[in-house]
């Protein structure tokens, strides 16, 4: 199973994503990344993502995309 | 706010939709962004084709074609017709109203009421509302609204946040009185304090088109779009949709005394795939009953992804079947409304090209 950093750096490779905290501030996810990760997610950790929880907030750093994978049900 | 209705029914639904066809493979070399990472938006979003008008066609021009189709063919009588409402967000012209330019160019009769209504992506249902209301007249038997938009002549070829999507189109839905009908639910919200997360800057009297407002500019992602085009923020738009559109249709359906499960069809707008998914999910409705299969098809062209679903989705079974049926659209202004009715024993259901 791919690790959530795994998944970030086969959507956006150019970036480090274990070097920031702030992904979408530093420009390293925009809109259409988040619904591409959100698609990954799903299909790699057998969740669903709540449509609600799909804000910036949630994916600003490893550790927030961590959390909203466990918060995920498994339809 | 609830309204409800009684005593009217749709009679007909008639899709209008330009020939040309315009495919996202074929687009994918015109954005600034790698082309592998372009691509995968194509499953994700449902960005296969869309159907974009010709340079120069108009609102009216569909307009008249689906109407003319509909008279030609025996399905509406030019004296049966006592009022248009046209729901629009790219009008012929600032003057007069294209329902106007319809009626002359139709030769309607001159007793009867022609509307304009600048809305869009809730536009059918808003189109629908005001139909009921002017139904209530003893003068008014048969309203025709008319959803149509060409808003491609109007978004960049440029800007991959918006141009995949978009689609033009019309659609023709005759709405009567119907002393038999059952009782009709609706809720209709909107916030104007959200305005500016769908718009087109320029073009009307507040920052009038120039030189300057035509020149295209990178939005900061790479996306490029001049002020005379068509913006859309979609974070804010797609968490819109999410936090308001699931309560309204859970609350609309408690209001109505009707159990979500005893809905046959949820025929929403549809902007896009993931949203359509995500709502279903949000709903816990199957995929089956929501489809969301007009955006990767025809392109999203507003108000018109609903009759367009329904001509495409139930089709032929609306002559002979009937449907509990739940209608939303959601969108520019912002807007969100629902209808909850009986849809069946349709006069035509279908689509045209123009």
């Amino acid at each position: 199973m791919k690790s959530v950093l795994e998944i970030l750096n086969g959507i956006r490779p150019e970036f480090d994503f274990s070097t920031s905290q702030a992904f979408i501030a530093d420009g390293m996810l925009d809109s259409f990344d988040l619904l591409t990760l959100v698609s990954e997610l799903e299909a790699e950790y057998g969740i669903r993502i709540d449509g609600q929880a799909i804000v910036p907030e949630n994916f600003v750093s490893i550790e927030a995309i961590e959390g909203l994978v466990r918060k995920s049900v498994r339809p | 706010m609830n309204l409800d209705y009684l005593g009217k029914r749709i009679s007909g639904i008639l899709t209008i939709l330009p020939a040309n066809v315009s495919r996202f493979d074929d687009e994918a070399g015109n954005y600034t962004f790698p082309r592998e990472k372009t691509m995968r938006l194509k499953p994700l979003m449902g960005f296969e084709e869309h159907r974009i008008v010709e340079d120069g066609v108009c609102v009216s021009d569909l307009c008249v074609h689906g109407l003319r189709s509909l008279f030609d063919r025996g399905l509406l009588r030019k004296e049966d017709l006592d009022a248009i409402v046209l729901v629009t967000q790219s009008p012929d012209h600032f003057m007069p109203p294209t329902s106007n330019v319809i009626q002359g160019l139709l030769e309607l009769k001159r007793d009867m009421i022609c509307l304009d209504i600048n809305q869009g992506c809730a536009g059918f249902e808003i189109g629908l509302l005001q139909a009921f209301a002017l139904l209530d007249q003893a003068s008014i038997n048969k309203v025709a609204v008319l959803n149509a938009d060409v808003l491609s002549r109007k978004t960049s070829r440029q800007d991959r946040n918006s141009f995949p999507l978009i689609g033009d189109g019309a659609s023709v839905t005759l709405v009567e009185k119907d002393p038999s009908g059952g009782r009709i639910h609706a809720n209709i919200q909107m916030d104007g304090t959200l305005r500016n997360a769908l718009t087109i800057p320029a073009g009307g009297f507040r920052q009038p088109s120039t030189a300057a407002t035509a020149v295209p500019e990178d939005d900061g992602s790479g996306n490029l779009r001049a002020k005379d085009h068509l913006v859309m923020n979609g974070q804010d738009v797609f968490g819109f949709v999410m936090t308001e559109v699931p309560p309204m249709i859970q609350s609309l359906a408690a209001s109505a005394g009707v159990a979500m499960a005893d809905i046959d069809w949820f025929l929403f707008h549809q902007p896009n795939k993931f949203m359509i998914q995500k709502l279903a999910e949000k709903l816990e409705v199957p995929y089956d009953k929501m489809p969301g299969n007009i955006v990767e098809k025809f392109g999203n062209a507003s108000g018109v992804t609903i009759p367009t679903n329904v001509c495409l989705n139930l089709g032929a079974r609306l002559k002979d079947e009937r449907f509990k049926v739940c209608f939303a659209g959601f969108g520019v202004g912002l807007t969100w409304s629902s209808i909850l009715m009986d849809l069946g024993g349709l006069d035509f259901c279908e689509i045209i090209d123009y």
